[in-house]
């Protein structure tokens, strides 16, 4: 069964307008419909204004649909009584560090989630030590925050969310405020937490290269879905992206260039070193030819 | 500039001072303050200044930490006991015009400098070998008999906690925009103090309206990770009084002790 799943979901931030009733209000989801299955990597991708944000904040009952029904482990977000419940199991990570770090300390950061869902003392340290230890952070684990780099504390408030054990993680745009060394170790924790962890994560973002690694690619173009799919079923549909002003990946735009130039290169490529060896490839082919 | 801000920073550490019971250290630290100016002389004034010159050594804190925290109430100190030099009665030193300078005033005067240089630097102890957070949990347990009183205390704990843990943000926030502002040509420094006071409002809306931005995702993020008041919350470090506290405790009555002995015995200089 699935684990998220969203039916015809409607979202609206504006009221209707009461004097007029026949004014249409302005949608930021106009009728999505997913499923997430647990254990996924997806990545929700779409420009500025696309609703990608917005359909984040349903995950985790932050924000109910207007109509429509979002089901988290079966559980109705509308329903409140399920509030505590959705959100023990998917937990979200936001776009900036400073924002989402509550104490002083690192590891007493770590430890609010699983304080709030009532945990006993020792089980709450044994978790805290083991998520410091899963983003790479366990030897600042009494140090401030606020001396930190961006990637370290956008990794802290990661294990904030891992100590609370939740079986899924929506991180939205976690790479956005920081620089490349920094996604970089945010993209490596996240790539880590699926694999080794099995942990479901939802990563939205506007990075194509984030997107590529993960195992599902949900483009979302103003309130809808636009394509999904594996990324390299959604990245060959480069003209597509185009039309809707989304980039893909400057090595598949590359290819796709030459592909169209009838330089017989393969058609979709996701990596840059998959771009070189395509390349290489071709040059000793026509090398050999001659 | 707003960098160098030493009160009220933690400095992590495994020294005894920092291994106390934050209750014990809190509740020590508001008895002293209480002891310096029930002490009325300088013998006892003296034993209080040597305890906390023992208790930062100690402490293990860079003693140029303890030097930072000072330079920021200098001015206070200085005005106060000058204030103090010129106010007493007895012999005649200096006579500047109306004002004079008399033995009993300098003797004040230095009373007083002691006093709140003893002030700091016990609070100083405490905010160095304490974590902010060991510090509200520490002051939400003491409260905690006032729930009887429908007293938010948790509540109250907590803005503490998130009060303290953006100080530094901010701080790093204002330092940003005040260079923005002066990218723009925006002139702080100079013109006289109501110029300068002007010279700040476009630095302050600012910062008020990311704040208010900040206040906002914070809450969020903390809704997201299943906050939801003080019922039910478990706590990873539970405070718990150890024979070390104990003894620490008796050894502040026996201060107290001390200091009574000797305002009975030694004329008082206040």
């Amino acid at each position: 069964m699935e684990f998220i799943k969203a039916e015809n979901v409607r979202f609206s931030y504006d009221e209707p307008d009461e004097e007029q009733p026949d004014k249409p209000v302005h949608e930021v989801l106009k009728g999505i419909d997913l499923s997430i299955e647990r254990g996924e990597f997806v990545a929700l991708l779409g420009h500025n204004g696309s609703g990608k944000s917005t359909m984040a904040k349903m995950f985790n009952a932050m924000l109910t649909p207007t109509s429509g029904k979002v089901l988290v482990d079966g559980m109705d977000t509308a329903d409140e009584t399920h509030t505590f419940d959705i959100r023990r199991q998917v937990g979200m990570v936001q776009q900036n560090p400073d924002n989402q770090l509550v104490a002083s300390i690192v590891e007493e950061d770590v430890a609010f989630g699983p304080e709030n869902l009532g945990i006993a003392p020792a089980e709450i340290r044994r978790r805290v030590d083991e998520a410091l230890k899963v983003v790479d952070m366990y030897e600042y684990r009494t140090h401030a925050p606020y001396k930190l780099s961006g990637g370290q504390k956008q990794r802290i408030a990661i294990a904030g969310i891992l100590a609370m054990e939740t079986a899924c993680i929506v991180l939205d745009e976690p790479t956005a405020m920081l620089d490349p060394r920094g996604r970089a170790e945010v993209m490596d924790t996240i790539q880590k937490l699926n694999r080794e962890k099995g942990i479901t994560i939802i990563l939205i973002t506007h990075y194509m290269d984030e997107a590529v690694q993960a195992g599902r690619v949900i483009v979302m173009d103003s309130g809808t879905i636009l394509t999904q799919g594996t990324p390299r079923d959604v990245f060959a549909q480069v003209e597509l992206l185009k039309t809707h002003k989304l980039d893909v990946p400057q090595a598949t735009e590359l290819a796709f260039r030459l592909h169209s130039a009838g330089c017989g290169l393969p058609n979709c490529v996701l990596t840059i070193p998959e771009c070189v060896d395509a390349l290489e490839l071709l040059l000793t082919k026509k090398g050999a030819a001659q | 500039m707003t960098r160098d801000i030493a009160l009220g920073q933690y400095f992590p550490g495994k020294s005894p001072v920092h291994r106390l019971d934050p209750r014990v250290k809190l509740v020590l630290t508001i008895a002293f303050i209480v002891y310096i100016f029930v002490a009325n002389n300088f013998w006892g004034l003296g034993f209080l200044a040597l305890v906390t010159l023992g208790i930062m050594v100690v402490s293990s804190v860079p003693v140029k930490m303890y030097f930072k925290s000072m330079k920021g109430i200098l001015f206070i100190v200085l005005f106060t006991s000058v204030l103090n030099l010129f106010y007493g009665s007895g012999k005649v030193l200096v006579q500047i015009g109306f004002m004079q300078i008399t033995d009993d005033g300098i003797r004040n005067a230095i009373f007083i400098a002691v006093r709140i240089v003893c002030l700091i630097l016990f609070s100083s102890i405490l905010t160095f070998t304490t974590s902010p957070t060991e510090l509200t949990d520490a002051m939400e347990r003491l409260m905690s008999p006032l729930k009887v009183l429908h007293v938010k205390v948790h509540e109250i704990s907590m803005m503490m906690t998130i009060a303290l843990r953006f100080v530094p943000t901010l701080l790093e926030e204002t330092d940003k925009i005040m260079a923005a502002q002066k990218a723009r040509g925006a002139d702080m420094e100079s013109g006289g103090l109501m110029q300068r006071i002007k010279s700040l409002i476009p630095v302050l809306i600012p910062l008020f309206v990311s704040s208010f931005r900040r206040a906002y995702e914070l809450a969020m993020a903390m809704e997201c990770r299943c906050y939801h008041g003080g019922e039910g919350r478990t706590k990873m470090k539970v405070l718990h009084m150890e024979a070390m506290d104990y003894a620490v405790l008796v050894f502040g009555g026996a201060v107290l002790v001390v200091i009574l002995l000797l305002n009975h015995f030694v004329p008082a200089v206040i």
